[in-house]
């Protein structure tokens, strides 16, 4: 039922990447995207591998149930926005840890969509269209590569739009203030705890988002494995990134096409060591984050508010 | 804002007598009156329950074991195999007062049963998949599995008629012996269709990680392979990843064929209901279960999905000749003259390894024809 094509062998490889960049960073897009924002806003939220879990079970069960992906994708962002909020009120509370906060909420995330996602492990949703970009090239290969999901091309305009808000409008700019200083924030008259509020509920949904991806594309169905440590990863991104929108793109991009190198090799025949290929985008973060980082500037672009710099 | 609150004494006192009062009532509950003479079963599963894959498969067997009187039932899901299972089973024990437990995942026996058995000599523990060799192993562990890899024998004659690449492929977690009885197996079936045929596996590393497992596919698919099967706990992400490729499909652990009703041409599944009522009610009456429990496709430890519409009339009377034969009991797959995809000799000319075969559970090589390396 596949017509016959002339081997790709080696060429397979970068194919592969390329397809796999496209295919795997979308959640690490997002997630890294609302965590920047949040971060930008002054608070940390470690929670969203919690809400990444939740946004693909709630993703997932509302594709099931009404028949529309998309309506999928807005309950996803809905209860990211609603899990992103209740961690900013937990937040404004006096004596409350974010980083705390965080960790609670993201175990009450994966516990909560795990109790109400049981019903949802069989079922099979309606899956997130695609473009195809693939359709001038004869080889099914290229055009599976090329597949591109509207989701991953939002996230992508998403990541450019940011970082033009926080350059250049009057909402980044007050958000970086809130960030940077507190003092200076309340100076300008700005209102400091709604405008973290409102940054960590729009970084929830973002997460959110990123959830609905995963189980409504790619992989494309729910279960409790799904998001296996990604949110945390995307956290780790934006620091990575030193909390710039397209820099968070690249290392999401980054990370997606590292993840498709281990079967991509196997797939053409290096099989010896795969573990260590499967280890590759780890080893490729510690390898960038020494060398981009000196002890002169440890922690350069990092927000003066946030609770690790400060 | 923030108060430091001071607990009086008679509010302690208060609620340790409510607490008391509780725990007094609950003792006198009639749910614990019939306990005494009756069995808790636990049972162990490294992933969720529902996985449409391997853990349901166990778990449905377990559900099973409702309706025989006197059975209570203690489950626990997602136990990572590491020290974790130990803490598991032994809160089961402890706690639940399991006699008779089921540490279902590959990684469960050794160290962790191994180490804990001694210590609860009244206890049972019955474990899927594990090599127990008398004199070796505590008396009181004992070992089961099915040979699951008869069910990919027959999954390969199908999928040896449906490929037109000549290539097939599969997604394989761990490489363990079972599974890799199961790679094996699958070529050696498409190869007794066509001798060319080559299968390409990818390992991902985990019983359970669908991002990898769908990478996989995809690339498997990429590299030529049209007819793909796996071994990995879900197989949910790997038959729907496949089917959206257009590659045909070859189920595993449970039927996965409403996912893809067109595409999905057979799949082998197991059947543990009846291993598990057989054992229980053999525990229930005083007996004692055989430390070591093997069984196939006769013994009804495993069965075929129903083959699908795209199978061929040729491959459909292949198939059922196979399995007639493979029902009688003592069917090699393994068998002389074969290597490993390294050119080591595995059979010699007129050597055959019976699925009742021992040595079949320490499988540690990859047959020619088998793309792929275990390490």
């Amino acid at each position: 039922m596949m017509p016959a094509e002339p081997d790709l062998g080696l060429w397979g490889v970068p194919l592969a990447i390329l397809g796999g960049a496209i295919r795997v960073s979308t959640p690490f897009l997002f997630v890294s995207l609302g965590e920047c924002l949040t971060e930008r806003a002054g608070r940390v939220n470690l929670g969203l591998e919690g809400t990444l879990v939740l946004g693909a079970m709630t993703g997932y069960g509302a594709a099931c149930e009404s028949g529309s992906p998309w309506l999928g994708v807005g309950a996803a962002a809905l209860a990211g926005a609603l899990f992103g909020a209740l961690h900013g009120i937990l937040c404004r509370l006096p004596r409350v840890n974010d980083i705390a906060t965080g960790i609670a909420l993201m175990l009450l995330g994966i516990g909560l969509a795990f109790f109400l996602g049981k019903p949802f492990i069989q079922p099979v949703a309606p899956d997130l269209p695609a473009i195809p970009f693939g359709w001038w090239s004869e080889s099914p290969r290229v055009r599976a590569a090329l597949n591109v999901n509207v989701l991953f091309l939002m996230g992508c305009g998403l990541a450019v739009a940011l970082a033009w808000m926080f350059r250049a409008t009057r909402v980044g700019l007050t958000i970086r203030v809130v960030g940077d200083s507190s003092d200076a924030a309340r100076a300008m008259g700005a209102r400091l705890h709604t405008v973290r509020l409102l940054a960590t509920a729009a970084g929830g949904a973002l997460a959110g988002v990123g959830g609905a991806y995963l189980s409504l594309y790619y992989p494309g169905s729910w279960n409790e494995g799904i998001a296996s440590g990604q949110g945390l990863m995307a956290v780790a991104l934006v620091i990575f990134a030193r909390w710039h929108p397209l820099r968070c793109l690249g290392a999401a991009l980054l990370f997606g096409g590292a993840g498709a190198l281990g079967p991509a090799l196997q797939a053409v025949g290096l099989t010896q060591g795969y573990h260590l290929f499967y280890a590759a985008p780890y080893v490729l973060t510690l390898g960038l984050l020494v060398a981009t980082s000196s002890p002169a500037r440890a922690l350069a672009g990092a927000p003066g508010e946030l609770s690790i710099s400060r | 804002m923030y108060r430091k609150r001071n607990r009086s004494r008679r509010d302690v006192l208060k609620a340790t007598a409510g607490m008391a009062a509780v725990a007094t009532a609950g003792t006198l509950m009639p749910w614990q009156v019939g306990r005494a003479a009756s069995l808790t079963v636990g049972f162990i599963y490294v992933g969720p329950k529902d996985d449409y894959g391997y853990n349901q498969a166990h778990a449905e067997g377990a559900a099973a074991l409702r309706s025989i009187e006197g059975v209570t039932l203690v489950e626990e899901e997602n136990v990572s195999e590491t020290v974790d299972v130990q803490k598991s089973m032994e809160s089961m024990i402890n706690f639940d007062g399991v006699t008779l437990l089921f540490p279902t995942s590959f990684g469960y026996f050794d160290p962790h049963i191994l180490a804990l058995a001694p210590g609860y000599p009244d206890l049972r523990f019955q474990h899927c998949g594990g090599l127990w060799t008398a004199g070796q192993h505590p008396t009181n562990v004992g070992s089961y599995f099915g040979y699951i890899g008869m069910g990919q024998y027959l999954n390969g004659i199908v999928a040896g008629h449906a490929t037109t690449s000549g290539k097939i492929g599969f997604v394989a977690a761990k490489p363990i012996p079972q599974v890799l009885l199961n790679v094996n197996s699958f070529l050696l079936g498409a190869r007794s269709v066509d001798s060319s045929i080559t299968c390409q596996v990818i390992f991902t590393g985990e019983w359970s990680m669908p991002v990898k497992e769908a990478e996989a596919t995809n690339a498997l698919i990429d590299q030529g392979a049209d007819v793909v099967t796996c071994h990995v706990d879900g197989p949910k992400v790997v038959m729907e990843t496949a089917a959206g490729r257009g590659a045909w499909l070859c189920g595993y652990h449970a039927n996965q064929a409403p996912l893809a009703p067109a595409q999905y041409l057979t799949g082998a599944e197991w059947n543990w209901a009846k291993v598990y009522q057989d054992m229980v009610a053999a525990t229930l009456a005083g007996g004692t279960i055989d430390n070591f429990v093997r069984g196939g496709l006769a013994e009804g430890f495993i069965k075929m999905s129903p083959l699908g519409p795209a199978v061929s009339e040729t491959a459909r009377n292949h198939f059922e000749v196979a399995r007639a034969e493979i029902m009688q009991g003592g069917f090699a797959v393994i068998r002389g003259p074969l290597k490993d995809n390294r050119g080591n000799v595995v059979a010699a000319d007129g050597q055959s390894f019976a699925e009742t075969d021992v040595a079949l559970e320490r499988m540690d090589y990859l047959v020619e024809g088998v793309i792929g390396s275990t390490s």
